[in-house]
């Protein structure tokens, strides 16, 4: 048996910088990864470092992830193609407008710094853009990273602190004996006073098992990258009401996407949806008509989990001390992993964290919702 | 590189254009074949860098000759029969 | 009853033929303006070789095959210029992409694929200069096409392919600078017994042999390719032969191709499980002796369920079709079925002695330098995916992942071979321990423009 002071489930973002962010102040961690590191919703989203849009309430973890991010260099010892090449909502309407300077306000209130950029300027500065677009938002500290490398370059920094990061456990065997929690992976038993439960979608199923159902639901990106095209686009771009999300890389080729892949138990991976697919890609051509000639060569999907208030579960159990949870990031993961991971640290190390966390409490469920 | 004219070559000449140059053809060339035998070098460049590219693999299977067909979109040259007139653009 | 025969060479022809006998009229989509596969391809319409003339050999073969694909057609829904993209299995809906343009969907209730399969390569300095394609890209502008790709080719490469393609080029009026063959004449030779199952065919390799020589074309055993010169195009090929003597053979073109893979994009897509053929040195889709896959409805037929070569091709499509009506008790021939069984037991085995005798040279993709591109689409260098086995990649998707390897247009067609082969050599494990590039819609690229 092993014994430790922290175990992990789950190695995304949220796992693998919890296991770095403890290792770093000598805490013995293991962490347990059913596959690789970042196979799920850490390695397979569309990359967005960003914050613009995000919820009051999400703001301050945002904030703080992304202060990590200038760092993860020196963190992990990788770049992870991290590049806060800015992030640009654009409005395709005056009600869009009206909810970028309503967002806007709110923001700057939050210690943000969004810049509006308006008619003319969208056209002088954006020409790529076609008429529909009458208005945007940039975030210029926002970016994107690749997805790719992420959670891989968090768990080698972690390995090199002193964690313990095991890939191919899944945990078949899980329990509290009222002092420690006691795993069961890959044959070996693991035992630790605290238990990080970041499992993603499966974190539902661990939650569950300690006496805390959640209403949580899958979620499947549906992401699509073009071949090399021209350098033209450095910022990554959202739309007003969600359903296009694309950016360049420096290499060419723009990745993006929109909508619901989806997932079916005879099949052993995730699948975009054709039909979200043709959707988004009609969205694409009509913000920016030059993609008319590009070529679609490759698709992909993945599994997070979300739930219906677009909040993630992050904090502690409220029925079994030692367990923190942190999973169900509703697509808004990608961003937040790295801070994720620091608030854990400080959950376990400190007992607090500046990070406000109330709206994301497991309990704040009802017994209706839970029942659905 | 000299793709070379051998066999069954008594066909209909025709012409098209590559980046606005006239260029001749025969009745029944892929794109490929036309502008290779035609001495174009190259069907498209290599976004990164190393050089031009003139297609691989000639059965649609490689996606190293994708060209251009102005009106029609993005065509794969090997796969794609030259027509009177057609107007390629090299990418 | 719905039944989609993808594919329209050997194995889709056969399969349809057995189709139409049974009163089925299946939907047939073809990727290219025409059927035939790449053996017995047709040129399009202005040509006018004879079949003498354009298939030698399997003139005869060619023959019956283009009767059949022609008098099939109309007794068919007959769907040409069709790419089938993606498929979507549990609700049993194909999509297609018509003359590169029109998006649509077929539904199914049994699904033939006959993919068909194309060349293994050994990437090279040099080796995305234009001038260089693949033994099969060689073959295909000669016989489609009636060019060269060059007057002065170096062949190199291995197998059946490669003596056939340099034989073709002679007759042709060009000059293969030479004909460089990586594998030692005694590999061919211990397991050239084991090809007596198929005495014809085993003759004409060594008939293909004996007139290149008499043609005086320079032929090469146990070589090893060390680069392609060139700046805008081919100008030499550097080779080492057996004695470890460097040679530099000026030519004005390269074909390379090392045996077939199959094309099995679309398997992978319909949820085929895959395993490791160690003699083919490929991952094939699995399937019964009939060609049923384990996928409900799935069957798989030709070289794209491993590869076979065209005579298998021709009995697999068959037999796959009557697997299908069977399976949906639709008459079927049980007299035909019991022969095709016993001819594809047969043909198998002179197979593995064929795939034997002429090894995909894994060592020495496993050798390439740093600096050669891997990968022609992304242009990711061997270094580059050394670099992702260091940083914890046990397994290919992983290093695609890192490197970008098998990102590009092709997703890694070219690449997946020897990027295996490099990666496990860099890990320290066998080949099949780094499994295979997962596939993903689309199978070749779509516009984001859609029209239909």
């Amino acid at each position: 048996m092993i014994q430790a002071d922290v175990l992990i489930v789950g190695g995304g973002g949220a796992g693998t910088s919890a296991a770095l962010h403890l290792a770093r102040r000598g805490v013995r961690v293991v962490l347990l990864e059913r596959g690789l590191v970042g196979g799920q919703a850490t390695g397979v989203n569309y990359g967005g470092v960003r914050q613009q849009g995000r919820h009051p309430a999400g703001i301050p973890l945002a904030r703080k992830s992304r202060e990590i991010w200038s760092r993860i260099r020196e963190l992990t010892g990788s770049d992870v193609e991290f590049d806060p090449s800015g992030h640009l909502k654009l409005a395709r309407s005056a009600a869009d407008e009206a909810e970028l300077l309503r967002w806007n306000t709110l923001a700057v209130e939050h210690g943000l710094r969004p810049r509006m950029i308006g008619r003319n300027a969208i056209r002088e500065l954006y020409p790529h853009f076609s008429d529909v677009v009458i208005a945007g938002s940039l975030m210029e500290e926002d970016g994107s990273a690749n997805p790719r490398l992420l959670a891989p370059a968090l768990a080698r920094a972690a390995r090199k602190a002193g964690a313990d990061i095991r890939e191919g456990h899944a945990v078949t065997g899980l329990e509290h004996d009222g002092t420690d929690f006691r795993l069961l992976a890959n044959g070996t038993r693991f035992a630790a006073p605290w238990l990080l439960n970041c499992a993603g979608f499966w974190g539902g199923e661990i939650a569950r098992q300690f006496g805390e159902a959640v209403p949580i639901e899958k979620l499947h990106p549906n992401m699509l990258v073009t071949e090399p095209l021209p350098y033209f686009l450095r910022e990554s771009l959202g739309v007003v009401g969600g359903g296009l999300y694309m950016r360049q890389i420096a290499r060419g080729n723009i990745i993006f996407g929109g909508g619901r892949g989806e997932s079916d138990a005879g099949i052993t991976f995730t699948r975009p949806r054709p039909d979200a697919a043709f959707e988004v890609m009609r969205s694409a051509i009509a913000v920016i008509p030059r993609l008319e000639h590009a070529m679609v060569i490759r698709s992909w999907s993945g599994t997070d989990g979300t739930f219906a208030d677009h909040f993630p579960v992050l904090g502690p159990s409220r029925t079994t001390p030692g367990l923190i949870h942190a999973f169900g990031f509703c697509g808004e993961g990608f961003q937040t992993g790295p801070g994720v991971g620091a608030v854990l640290s400080e959950l376990v190390m400190d007992g607090v964290t500046d990070v406000p966390l109330e709206a994301f409490d497991i309990g704040r469920f009802t017994a209706a919702q839970i029942a659905v | 590189m000299t793709v070379t004219r051998l066999l069954d070559q008594d066909r209909t000449a025709i012409t098209f254009t590559v980046d606005g140059v006239q260029v001749p053809a025969k009745q029944g060339d892929t794109l490929l074949t036309a502008m290779l035998t035609a001495g174009l070098g190259h069907v498209r460049t290599s976004e990164f860098g190393d050089g031009g590219r003139a297609g691989f693999c000639w059965m649609g299977a490689c996606q190293d000759c994708w060209v251009l067909v102005v009106g029609k979109g993005v065509r794969r040259s090997c796969t794609t029969l030259v027509e009177p007139g057609i107007e390629v653009v090299r990418r | 009853m719905r039944i989609v025969v993808v594919g329209g060479g050997p194995a889709g022809i056969r399969a349809v033929e057995q189709l139409v006998r049974a009163g089925v009229t299946p939907i047939w989509i073809e990727e290219g303006p025409d059927g035939g596969g790449r053996i017995t391809q047709r040129p399009p319409p202005g040509f006018t070789r004879d079949h003498a003339a354009l298939y030698g050999a399997d003139a005869g073969r060619a023959r019956r095959l283009h009767a059949t694909l022609d008098a099939m057609k109309p007794r068919t829904d007959w769907r040409p210029d069709t790419l089938v993209w993606n498929i979507r299995p549990q609700d049993k809906v194909l999509h297609t992409l018509t003359n590169g343009a029109a998006q649509g969907e077929v539904a199914y209730d049994a699904l033939i694929l006959c993919t068909g399969a194309m060349d293994r390569v050994l990437p090279l300095p040099g080796w995305t200069l234009p001038g260089v394609t693949t033994l099969g890209g060689a073959q295909v502008a000669l016989k489609s096409q009636g060019v060269g790709i060059g007057a002065n080719p170096v062949l190199i490469g291995t197998g059946p392919l490669l003596w056939l393609t340099a034989l073709q080029y002679a007759k042709a009026g060009a000059k293969p600078a030479a004909v460089l063959d990586t594998t030692d004449f005694l590999t061919k030779a211990r397991f050239g017994a084991g090809m007596l199952w198929n005495l014809p065919t085993l003759l004409r390799g060594m008939g293909l042999f004996a007139q290149l020589k008499l043609r005086g074309v320079k032929l090469h055993e146990d070589i090893t390719p060390l680069a392609i010169e060139g700046v805008d195009g081919v100008t030499a090929v550097h080779w080492r032969d057996a004695a470890w003597k460097e040679h530099v053979t000026p030519c004005d073109a390269v074909g390379m191709g090392w045996g077939l893979k199959p094309e099995a994009q679309l398997a992978d897509l319909a949820g085929v499980p895959f395993d490791y053929d160690a003699t083919q040195q490929n991952w094939v889709p699995r399937k019964d002796v009939a060609g049923r896959a384990p996928v409900a409805g799935v069957y798989l037929a030709g070289d794209g369920a491993g590869i076979g070569g065209v005579e298998v091709a021709e009995l697999a499509g068959a037999r796959a079709a009557l697997a299908a009506l069977g399976d949906a008790h639709l008459p079927s021939d049980m007299a035909l079925t019991q022969h095709l069984d016993g001819r594809l037991r047969t043909e198998r085995r002179f197979r593995k002695a064929l795939e034997q005798a002429f090894p995909y040279p894994a060592k020495l993709a496993a050798r390439m330098e740093d600096s050669t591109s891997v990968c022609r689409c992304e242009v990711i260098t061997a270094g580059e995916l050394r670099a992702a086995a260091a940083a914890d990649a046990p397994e290919v998707n992983r290093a695609k992942a890192f490197s970008r390897v098998g990102m590009g247009r092709c997703q890694g067609r070219l690449c997946g071979t020897p990027a295996a082969a490099v990666l496990a050599k860099a890990l320290s494990v066998e080949v099949p321990e780094v499994g295979r590039l997962r596939g993903q819609p689309p199978v070749k690229p779509v516009p984001l423009q859609q029209v239909g």
